[in-house]
C-alpha cells in the first residue's frame, strides 16, 4: 500500500493495478489513430480564418498542384452529402447543428471549410497551407457584452428547463441581517486531452468502420448513420483506448461524417489527425460563465436567502447550457431560493460537456460567496458549512440518500491542520511569502443509466466480459474485471474485459460519472445469472459446479435499467440515446457524492506569483471499487481544479472572435512543479439507495470546489478577493 | 511545411559556402530568409510546420558540434567561452560555469523543458523567435514581422504577453529567450564566422529593435554563422542570478525576468549589470537601472529606485500594463536576492 494505492477502508475494494496499465506504458495499447489500415489517404483540415460571414471563393490551384494530393472537399463539391444533424440536447447525437462543408456560411472561427486528401500527411498539410480562401467578412460577436450578443432565458431556449426556487427570496434577502451581493466569472476552457481528435474511416462495400476515440461508441455509430443517411447496422465504431476525453469525445462532431464521405468518394480508407489548434474549434469546450450571487444570513450564520443567476455563452444556432443552479440551489439548508439561467449567443463554436460541466463554474461561484459570507459573519468557513448542512434539499424537501459532507470536512481539516489557521488575511507569512489557507465543498450528482453486458465463463476458469463501455483513463477495464473476478471467484488475470466497440452490447456514454455504477451493476447481474444457472454455489465452488454440469461454457447477456431511468430508456440505449437519471432529477430522493477540499497558497510579497504547496481533499462516494483508480481520479481532478483556479484560460481576440492561445505552450495546464503535496482521503460511506452496489461515481468530483478553495486561500493570503478566474499575477499586483 | 533542400555541413567553411549558394536575400534576415542553419531545430522545425518559416534550403550544422571550438565550453581566469553549438543542458551541468557565472546556468535551467534543453543549441537559443500568437498563426493577416507592411494584430489584440520596452508602432512582440539576458548583462561578445572571416561584436549589437522593420531581427548577414560567445570574467559574475517570473512554475516563457550581477563592497554597489527579459522586444540591458545603483548602498529603496529607472520609458498597452509593476518588482527582488547571496 502507498499513497497512490490506499489501504481500503470499510466498503472499499482493493487497489488493483490497472489491467491495461502495462499495455499503455509499454506503448502496446493501440489508440484509434494507431490502428493500421491498408493503403490509406491522409486528410488535413482547412479551417476558417474568420468567425462570421461567407466564403466567396476558393483558389485551389496551388494546393492541387502539390504532388500526392488526391482530392479537396469543399462545400462546392460536397454540398448535400451530409444530412442535417440534430443537436444532442434537442434529442440528436451531434455536438453541434452546424454542418460544415454544406454551404458557404461561416458560423465560427476555425470551422472546417475544406478537407485535403493526399498520399501522405505531409503533402496534405502542405496543400492545406496553400489553399486560398476568399471571404466576405461580417463583424463577429465574441462573447458577453459584445455588440450583437443575444441573450435568451434558459427556460425560453429549452422548454424542459426549470429554474429551482422556493419561498420568497426577495423578502428574505431584504430583511436578512447579513448580506452578500457579488459577481463572479469563469473563463473559456478547452479539454486539451493529450490525444488529438483523430478519425479513420474505412469502407468495405456498404460497411463502414470508424476508428475514433469516443466516450460513446453507440452514440457515434448512430450519429454518423444519421448524417450519412445509412442504417446504423452498417457502421462499426472501434475505440479500444482513449487518450483522455473529459467530455470532448462524447457527442458526434462534424469531422467524422466528412472523413466517411471522403473515404467513400475516393474508395480508400482515410485517416485524419487534427492538429492541437484545430482541436480548439472542431470540437467543444467549456464556455465562459458569469454569476450573480446573493446570500442572506442570520447573525448565527443560518442562511435565510440564496439567489444564483447564471449566464453562459453558446453558439448562434445551439442552445447549449449547463445550468448548475440545479446543484447550487440545493447544497445548503436555505428556505428562500431564487435562481435564473440565461444563455448568450455569439459567433462561436458550440460548447459542450467538460468535466463536471455545471458544478465546476457554478460551485466556484457559490463556494466563493460562502467564504465571503463567512468573513462578513466573522465565522470559520467550515462552521458556516456545518451550520447550513442538511440531509434534505430545500427546493422540494427530498432526502439525500446519503451525505457525508461534514465527515469529509472533519477528516480533511484534521489532516490539513486547519485549526492552526489565523483567520486574519495576510497574517500567516513565511519570509517573503504570504500564506493563505482556504477551503470549499465539492459535490457531484450520482447518476445511473441503462446498460447491457455479456459475460462468458469457460470450464478452464476463464471469464470474458463484453460491453460497449469506454475506459477514458478512468480505470473502467479494471473495475469491471474486478466485479467479474469477485462474483465468479476468479483471479483478476483470468478475466478478459472487452470495451469500446459498437459491436459489443450497448453501454451508456462515459459521462456524468455514471459508468462505474451503470456498467458494474449490469455486469454483476450477468454474473449472478451465471451463478444462478449453476445453483448459486459460493464463489469458491463455482468452477466445480460448472465442470460438474459438463455443458461447456456458460454465457449470459444481461440488461439493466434500475434506480431511476424509466424502462423505455433501455431500448433507446440500443439507438445510442442516453437517458441517465440521478442527482436532483429524481422524484423521491436526491443523490450526490461529496467532498471537502483544503488548499494552501503562497503568494510572493513582491512579484505576486501564486503557488500551491499543498492541498488536501476528503471524498465520500459510496462504495469505492478500487482505491487506486479512485485515488487517481480524485487527485487528477484536484490538479485540474488548481489549474482552473490559476492557469487554464482560452484567450479570445474580441475583434475577431478567435481563440489566440490555441497551443500547449500558451494554453497553460499545470506541470509537475505546480503540484506539490496533494493528499486524497477516501471517506467510508454506504448508500444502497443509489444502486444495488452502492456506487456513486467520482470521476468528476475532485475538480469541483478546488477553484473556490484556491481563490479563498488567495484572499486569506493577500486580503484581495479575486472574483474572475483564473487568478493570475496581474490581479494581485499594485 | 513546404519542401526544402537539406544539406549537411561538416565544417564552418562548408556551412557558409552552402548558405551563400542561395544568397539573394536581404541583410539581417538570417533567421527568416531562404537559407536556414539547422541546429537543435526546436525553433526552426516548429515554425516550418506552422508554415511561418519557409526556407528553401536547410543546412544541418550539427556535425560542427564535434568539429571545433563552436562545440566547446572553455573557462579561463580571463573569460568564459561558450560555443554556439553547445547544447543548453551541457552548460547547466558545467561546475565552473555554475560556480562563477550562476546567472548563465540559471537562465538556461529555467528555460523550456529538459527535452528541449538537450536538443537546443546556444546559438539557436539566442536566435529563437517571438512567441507572439499572431506571428505564429498564419491565418492572422496582420503581422509586420511575418509579412512586412501587413500591420500588427497585437497592438489592439490579446497582448498580455507582449513587450513594454523597445516597442514600436509596428511591432510589440516580446523577445522570449532567457539566456540572452545573461549574455547582454555580462557584456558578452558574439563571434560570427562569415564571408569575410571571423568577427566579434558586442552581443548587445546582435539584435535590432523592431522600429519600422520588425522582420529584420538581427545584424547577421547571409552566410553568417554564430560560432560562440565570450563572456569576460569580472568581479560581479559570481554574485549573479536570474529571476524568472511566470504563471506556472516551470516550462513557460517569462512574464518578466531579471538577470543581475553585482559587485558589492561593504554593502555598497561598486558595479551592477542588469538585463530584463519578458518585457522587451530585444534582449534588454537596463543601463538606467545600473546607473541608479552605482555607488549606493544596496537596500530596498535603492533597488526600487533602480527598478523605477528601468521602466521609466515603458509603453504598456491594454492587457500588458501589469508588466510595468511586475517588471519592477522582479528587478527589485532580484537585486535584493543577489545582495544577500553568499559567494
Ligand atoms: C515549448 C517550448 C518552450 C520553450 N521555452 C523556453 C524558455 O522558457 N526560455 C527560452 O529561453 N527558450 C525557450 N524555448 C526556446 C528554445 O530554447 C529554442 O527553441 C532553442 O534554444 C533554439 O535552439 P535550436 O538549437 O533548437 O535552434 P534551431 O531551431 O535549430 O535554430 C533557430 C534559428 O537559429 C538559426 N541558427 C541556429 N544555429 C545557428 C548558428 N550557429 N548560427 C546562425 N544561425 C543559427 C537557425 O537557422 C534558426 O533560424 C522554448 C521552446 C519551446 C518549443
Ligand atoms: S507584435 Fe510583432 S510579431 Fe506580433 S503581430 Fe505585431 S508585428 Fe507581428
Amino acid at each position: 500500500m502507498s499513497a497512490a494505492a490506499p489501504e481500503p477502508k470499510a466498503n472499499m475494494g482493493p487497489p488493483e493495478p490497472r489491467i491495461d496499465g502495462r499495455l499503455k506504458v509499454t506503448g502496446q495499447a493501440r489508440y484509434p489513430a494507431d490502428v493500421p489500415v491498408s493503403n490509406p489517404l491522409y486528410a488535413y483540415l482547412v479551417t476558417s480564418a474568420i468567425a462570421r460571414g461567407r466564403i466567396t471563393s476558393f483558389d485551389l490551384g496551388a494546393a492541387r498542384g502539390v504532388p500526392g494530393v488526391a482530392d479537396i472537399l469543399t462545400h462546392e463539391n460536397t454540398h448535400g452529402d451530409v444530412k442535417q444533424p440534430k443537436f444532442f440536447a434537442d434529442g440528436g447525437y451531434a455536438s453541434t447543428s452546424i454542418r460544415p462543408l454544406d454551404s458557404a456560411q461561416i458560423w465560427h472561427d476555425g470551422q472546417i471549410i475544406a478537407l485535403v486528401l493526399a498520399e501522405t500527411y505531409e503533402a496534405a498539410r502542405e496543400a492545406a497551407h496553400r489553399v486560398k480562401v476568399n471571404y466576405v467578412e461580417e463583424t463577429p460577436t465574441a462573447t458577453f457584452d459584445d455588440a450583437g450578443a443575444s441573450t435568451q432565458l434558459a427556460k425560453e431556449a429549452r422548454k424542459t428547463h426549470e429554474d429551482p426556487e422556493v419561498g420568497n427570496f426577495d423578502e428574505a434577502f431584504r430583511t436578512a441581517e447579513v448580506k452578500l451581493d457579488e459577481w463572479y466569472s469563469t473563463p473559456t476552457q478547452h479539454h486539451n486531452a493529450m490525444e488529438l481528435f483523430a478519425t479513420t474511416c474505412a469502407w468495405a462495400g456498404p460497411q463502414l468502420t470508424i476508428y475514433e476515440p469516443s466516450q460513446f461508441v453507440y452514440g457515434l455509430q448512430n450519429g454518423v448513420a444519421e448524417q450519412l443517411g445509412i442504417d446504423p447496422e452498417h457502421i462499426r465504431v472501434v475505440s479500444t483506448f482513449i487518450g483522455g476525453a473529459f467530455g470532448s469525445k462524447g457527442s458526434t462532431t462534424p469531422r467524422t461524417a466528412l472523413v466517411a464521405i471522403a473515404a467513400r468518394r475516393l474508395g480508400r480508407p482515410v485517416k485524419l489527425v487534427a492538429t492541437r489548434d484545430q482541436g480548439f474549434t472542431i470540437a467543444t469546450y467549456r464556455a465562459e460563465t458569469r454569476h450573480h450571487l446573493r446570500l442572506g444570513a442570520a447573525r448565527d450564520g443560518k442562511l435565510v436567502a440564496l439567489s444564483h443567476e447564471g449566464w453562459e455563452v453558446t453558439s448562434r444556432p445551439d442552445a447549449y447550457m449547463v445550468s448548475g443552479t440545479d446543484t447550487t440551489s440545493r447544497m445548503y439548508a436555505v428556505p428562500n431560493v431564487a435562481t435564473n439561467v440565461s444563455i448568450v449567443h455569439a459567433d462561436r463554436n458550440t460548447p459542450g460537456f467538460m468535466r463536471s460541466p455545471p458544478e465546476t463554474p457554478y460551485m466556484y461561484a457559490l463556494e466563493s460567496a460562502m467564504d465571503e459570507l463567512a468573513v462578513k459573519l466573522a465565522m470559520d468557513p467550515v462552521e458556516l458549512r456545518r451550520t447550513n448542512d442538511t440531509m434534505k434539499e430545500p427546493i422540494k424537501g427530498l432526502p439525500y440518500t446519503s451525505r457525508s459532507l461534514m465527515q469529509c470536512f472533519e477528516e480533511a481539516s484534521r489532516t490539513f491542520g486547519w485549526s492552526k489557521r489565523n483567520p486574519q488575511p495576510g497574517s500567516m507569512r513565511d519570509g517573503d511569502w504570504l500564506i493563505g489557507w482556504g477551503c470549499a465543498t465539492a459535490c457531484y450528482p450520482t447518476h445511473i443509466a441503462p446498460a447491457t453486458a455479456r459475460v462468458r465463463l469457460t470450464p478452464d476458469g476463464e471469464a470474458r466480459v463484453e460491453t460497449a463501455a469506454h475506459d477514458i483513463g478512468t480505470g473502467t477495464y479494471t473495475v469491471i474485471g474486478q466485479v467479474v473476478a469477485e462474483k465468479l471467484g476468479l483471479p483478476l488475470e483470468k478475466v478478459a474485459v472487452l470495451l469500446g466497440d459498437s459491436q459489443l452490447p450497448p453501454a451508456p456514454v462515459s459521462g456524468g460519472s455514471n459508468v462505474t455504477a451503470s456498467v458494474c451493476t449490469v455486469v454483476a447481474k450477468a454474473c449472478d445469472a451465471i451463478r444462478s444457472r449453476l445453483g448459486n454455489p459460493n464463489a469458491a465452488e463455482l468452477m466445480d459446479a460448472l465442470k460438474r454440469q459438463g455443458a461447456g461454457a456458460i454465457e449470459e447477456y444481461a440488461e439493466n435499467v434500475s434506480n431511476g431511468p424509466p424502462p423505455e430508456s433501455l431500448p433507446l440505449l440500443y439507438k445510442g440515446a442516453v437517458k441517465m437519471a440521478g442527482g436532483a432529477t429524481l422524484k423521491d430522493r436526491i443523490q450526490y457524492a461529496f467532498g471537502a477540499e483544503f488548499v494552501e497558497v503562497r503568494v510572493h510579497a513582491l512579484t505576486r506569483e501564486i503557488r500551491v504547496p499543498r492541498a488536501v481533499g476528503a471524498f465520500a462516494a459510496g462504495r469505492i471499487m478500487n482505491t487506486r483508480t479512485a485515488h487517481s481520479q480524485l487527485m487528477g481532478g484536484m490538479v485540474w481544479g488548481i489549474a482552473s483556479a490559476l492557469h487554464e484560460a482560452t484567450e479570445i481576440d474580441r475583434r475577431a472572435a478567435r481563440y489566440v492561445n490555441d497551443n500547449f505552450a500558451d494554453y497553460l495546464v499545470p506541470v509537475n512543479a505546480d503540484v506539490n503535496q496533494l493528499d486524497v482521503i477516501l471517506v467510508s460511506e454506504e448508500d444502497t439507495k443509489v444502486n444495488p452496489l452502492g456506487i456513486k461515481g467520482l470521476g468528476e468530483l475532485g475538480n469541483v470546489g478546488t477553484a473556490a478553495a484556491v481563490a479563498n486561500a488567495v484572499f486569506h493570503a493577500t486580503g484581495r478577493r479575486v472574483r474572475d478566474l483564473p487568478i493570475r499575477i496581474d490581479a494581485l499586483l499594485a | 511545411m513546404r519542401p526544402f533542400v537539406y544539406d549537411r555541413a561538416t565544417s564552418v567553411e562548408e556551412a557558409i559556402k552552402a548558405a551563400l549558394a542561395l544568397a539573394k536575400k536581404p541583410a539581417g534576415t538570417a533567421a527568416a530568409g531562404p537559407v536556414n542553419f539547422l541546429a537543435g531545430g526546436t525553433t526552426l522545425i516548429d515554425l516550418m510546420k506552422l508554415d511561418v518559416m519557409r526556407p528553401e534550403r536547410v543546412i544541418d550544422i550539427n556535425p560542427l558540434e564535434r568539429a571545433g571550438r563552436q562545440g566547446r565550453i572553455e573557462a579561463s581566469p580571463q573569460s568564459l567561452w561558450l560555443g554556439g553549438l553547445v547544447r543548453m543542458a551541457d552548460v547547466m551541468r558545467h561546475p565552473e560555469v555554475a560556480r562563477d557565472y550562476p546567472v548563465i546556468v540559471q537562465s538556461l535551467a529555467f528555460a523550456a523543458s529538459a527535452q528541449l534543453r538537450n536538443m537546443a543549441s546556444l546559438a539557436g537559443n539566442v536566435l529563437q523567435r517571438t512567441r507572439c500568437s499572431y506571428f505564429r498563426d498564419t491565418s492572422w493577416a496582420a503581422c509586420n514581422k511575418r509579412d512586412p507592411g501587413s500591420g500588427c494584430a497585437a497592438l489592439d489584440g490579446v497582448n498580455r504577453p507582449h513587450a513594454v520596452l523597445g516597442v514600436s508602432d509596428h511591432c510589440i512582440a516580446t523577445y522570449p529567450g532567457d539566456f540572452a539576458q545573461a549574455l547582454i548583462a555580462l557584456d558578452a561578445k558574439v563571434e560570427i564566422a562569415g564571408v569575410g572571416g571571423m568577427r566579434r561584436i558586442p552581443f548587445a549589437d546582435l539584435h535590432r529593435r523592431p522600429g519600422d522593420a520588425p522582420h529584420i531581427e538581427t545584424v547577421l548577414q547571409p552566410g553568417d554563422l554564430i560560432t560562440g560567445f565570450e563572456i569576460p570574467a569580472a568581479p560581479w559574475t559570481r554574485r549573479s542570478l536570474y529571476l524568472k517570473v511566470r504563471d506556472r512554475q516551470s516550462y513557460e516563457f517569462a512574464l518578466a525576468s531579471a538577470a543581475v550581477a553585482l559587485d558589492l563592497a561593504e554593502g555598497v554597489v561598486r558595479g551592477a549589470r542588469i538585463a530584463l527579459g519578458g518585457v522587451a522586444t530585444v534582449p534588454w540591458r537596463a543601463r538606467e537601472a545600473e546607473a541608479a545603483l552605482a555607488g549606493k548602498p544596496l537596500d530596498e529603496a535603492a533597488a526600487k529606485a533602480a527598478a523605477d529607472a528601468a521602466f521609466a520609458d515603458a509603453t504598456p498597452r491594454q492587457h500588458n500594463a501589469y508588466k510595468v509593476p511586475l517588471g519592477k518588482a522582479t528587478l527589485a527582488r532580484a537585486l535584493m536576492q543577489a545582495g544577500s547571496m553568499e559567494i
